[in-house]
């Protein structure tokens, strides 16, 4: 059987497999994606039953947190980051305006799954970013997978995750991570490439180990770096809301949605106003704490 | 007193390049570095280096820059491996030190001071000083209290708390001074460790560390372009040129005898009657009825004191034995031989 259908090849069509080749190569991928699915969708889902109970769990905590409380924990947060009153009065104001407008809920829902997606980012993207700095072979295969993860259509990867895992609160909170976890891996790997390569040597010269390297000398020194890539991570899976959304994921997402399919122009802008409020704030406060976490690197000679 | 070697270091060879091994017996029989460049691609760093440095003394290496100083210095201390030869500190050979060995060796034996400072710039000066001590195994308590000792040592009392950032390079790198010496490693490796300060405070630091020196009496190797600070401070100067020693020896065998037009460029305008001693200069066998001086005393110095004393004639004695004399005339004659008249005064070795 031939490879190229030689019926319709033409001079304006390009050689292209035969229909039924074509055909059976597709449905050999889904059959064996489906067996696949079957046979280890549970014990995946059983698998993630942890990180399901902990977002629930998180998420109802914050919804039945007395709104005054929550109120006083941004505002605190705002402060400890930023130092400046402007910002978390700012940013308080912002929390009322969104309860004003009947938004709390979704609101809560929205900040527990994208602050569970930060932290288990964190957690999985500084040591790859690690490993990546370490080792130029790392890098090399590492590299082209995060540069697909950031380019390929987040419904693409959609499909596969809804099959293994069907429609909820872990599918979506995997593709937010796919998403958003790139940049913490980039900029982890980058500040530490970016050492200075003396002050490196000065380590060795002092007899540390890799260990104590690693810790005393190279983190510390890429933790602008890091951090650049945290703020990233957090818009990024602030922007994926709406398309979790989609799966089953609770949150402003949802009302967005509603939105979209109703035509409702007040209640997209508001929820979508909501999202960026929200941005703004997480934004300003963690590069304020960014900013002051290095302000020792200023000179000012004050002496 | 009997000079013990403390650093002797062998036939050593570093070639860089993927292949550095299979091409030292090429260097060994006369290939130069240009050649290896352009037929293997490898660059030649070092060849053929033999250099005994003495403990107690400051054993200044000078070239000028790519000729190979700062690659000589990290193999002391094995931050690059050599592709043949031997080293031995203390008759132990670096070489075959295992990881652990060579990390202990690192820690307790020998600290490094750099050009760019190499300080941590999210720790303070005081953190930054206990860096060494802590790699030790010294509570951080105890550490402290001695990095705070030599912070004063270096003159940095009350700067413990800031940053580096914060700091002048001269202050900076005295930080860097406090972190080596805090560590008590016999070895004090200085690379190029004053050159990227501005000259009147480069004069200061040479001033802190020779007076250091006179009580501590560490092994320093000191790396420098700078002919007139391995004049000041080297007890022992070696010349690199082109990853090849061209001559070690006194300050004053360096200046009376350059090895070739190199070194002789090299000391072409630096200031003889510093460098150069009485002792140095060919005595009269007459005794003069001028004044008394040590064979020590510099040029400069004799100079001075004949003028204040209103004399013309030094007799030089040694340990108070005469030597001989030597007139106004010949210590001005040799004081001030130029450039363009050492060609014919000078004899090359």
């Amino acid at each position: 059987m031939s490879l190229i259908d030689w019926n319709k090849l033409t001079i304006t069509e390009p050689p292209v497999l035969p229909r039924e080749l074509l055909r059976n190569f597709k449905k050999g991928i889904d059959g064996a994606f489906r067996d696949f699915s079957r046979t280890y969708g549970e014990a995946l889902e059983n698998f993630f039953n942890p990180l399901l109970m902990f977002l629930k769990w998180f998420q109802d905590l914050l919804v039945a947190t007395p709104w005054p409380i929550i109120l006083f924990i941004i505002g605190g947060l705002s402060w400890i980051g930023s130092r400046s009153w402007k910002m978390s009065v700012g940013a308080v104001l912002a929390f009322v305006a969104i309860g004003w407008m009947d938004m709390w809920e979704d609101t809560m829902a929205t900040l527990a799954i994208v602050s569970v997606a930060t932290l288990l980012c964190i957690a999985i993207g500084i040591p790859i970013g690690i490993w990546m700095s370490r080792s130029d072979r790392a890098q090399r295969i590492i590299t082209p997978v995060l540069d697909v993860m950031q380019t390929i259509p987040s419904f693409v990867y959609l499909i596969p995750v809804v099959m293994l895992l069907g429609i909820g609160k872990v599918p979506g909170l995997l593709a937010v991570m796919i998403y958003a976890s790139p940049p913490i891996i980039r900029l982890t790997n980058l500040g530490i490439r970016l050492v200075d390569a003396e002050v490196l040597e000065a380590a060795d010269a002092f007899g540390s180990n890799y260990r104590q390297k690693l810790f005393q000398v190279q983190i510390p020194l890429a933790l602008p770096n890091i951090f650049a890539g945290v703020n990233q991570t957090i818009m990024m899976s602030l922007s994926m809301v709406v398309i979790a959304a989609m799966i089953g994921v609770p949150g402003l997402g949802v009302p967005v949605l509603r939105a979209v399919s109703n035509q409702y122009l007040a209640l997209g802008l508001m929820n979508g106003l909501a999202i960026v409020a929200i941005a703004i704030i997480f934004d300003r406060v963690s590069q304020a704490y960014g900013k002051r976490l290095q302000k020792h690197r200023e000179g000012d000679h004050g002496v | 007193m009997v000079s013990k070697v403390k650093i002797k270091i062998n036939d050593l060879y570093k070639i860089f390049g993927p292949k550095g091994e299979s091409h030292v017996e090429k260097v060994k029989s006369g290939m130069g570095k240009p050649e290896l460049l352009e037929k293997h691609s490898h660059v030649l760093g070092l060849q053929n280096i033999n250099l005994d440095i003495i403990e107690g003394k400051i054993q200044v290496i000078m070239g000028l820059s790519g000729s190979g100083k700062s690659t000589l210095i990290r193999h002391i201390n094995r931050l690059i491996e050599p592709t043949a030869g031997q080293i031995y500190i203390d008759d132990v050979d670096v070489l075959a030190m295992s990881d652990e060995e060579l990390m202990n060796f690192r820690r307790f034996k020998a600290s490094m001071v750099f050009q760019k400072f190499a300080l941590l710039p999210h720790r303070t000066v005081l953190a930054n000083t206990i860096y060494g001590l802590t790699m030790q195994g010294v509570e951080v308590k105890d550490a402290e209290e001695r990095a705070a000792h030599w912070l004063k040592r270096v003159g940095l009392d009350g700067f413990e708390d800031r940053y580096p950032a914060q700091l002048s390079g001269g202050m900076q790198q005295r930080v860097g001074l406090a972190r080596a010496l805090a560590t008590d490693a016999d070895i004090l490796l200085m690379d190029e460790a004053f050159s990227a300060l501005d000259p009147l405070i480069r004069s200061d630091m040479q001033g802190i560390l020779l007076e250091l020196q006179e009580e501590l009496h560490k092994t320093i190797v000191f790396i420098t372009h700078d002919l007139d600070e391995a004049l000041r401070i080297g007890d022992d100067i070696a010349i690199l040129r082109d990853g090849r020693l061209v001559q070690q020896g006194s300050s004053q065998d360096i200046v009376l005898n350059p090895a070739d037009d190199y070194v002789a460029d090299f000391i072409k305008d630096i200031n003889r009657a510093r460098v150069l001693t009485v002792g140095t200069l060919p005595l009269k066998k007459t005794s003069a009825k001028g004044i008394t001086l040590s064979n020590e005393t510099s040029l400069e110095d004799a100079m001075k004191a004949l003028v204040e004393a209103k004399k013309d004639s030094v007799t030089v004695v040694k340990d108070d034995k005469k030597l001989g004399s030597v007139s106004m005339h010949d210590i001005v004659h040799a004081a001030t031989r130029s450039s363009e008249t050492a060609g014919e005064a000078v004899t090359y070795r």
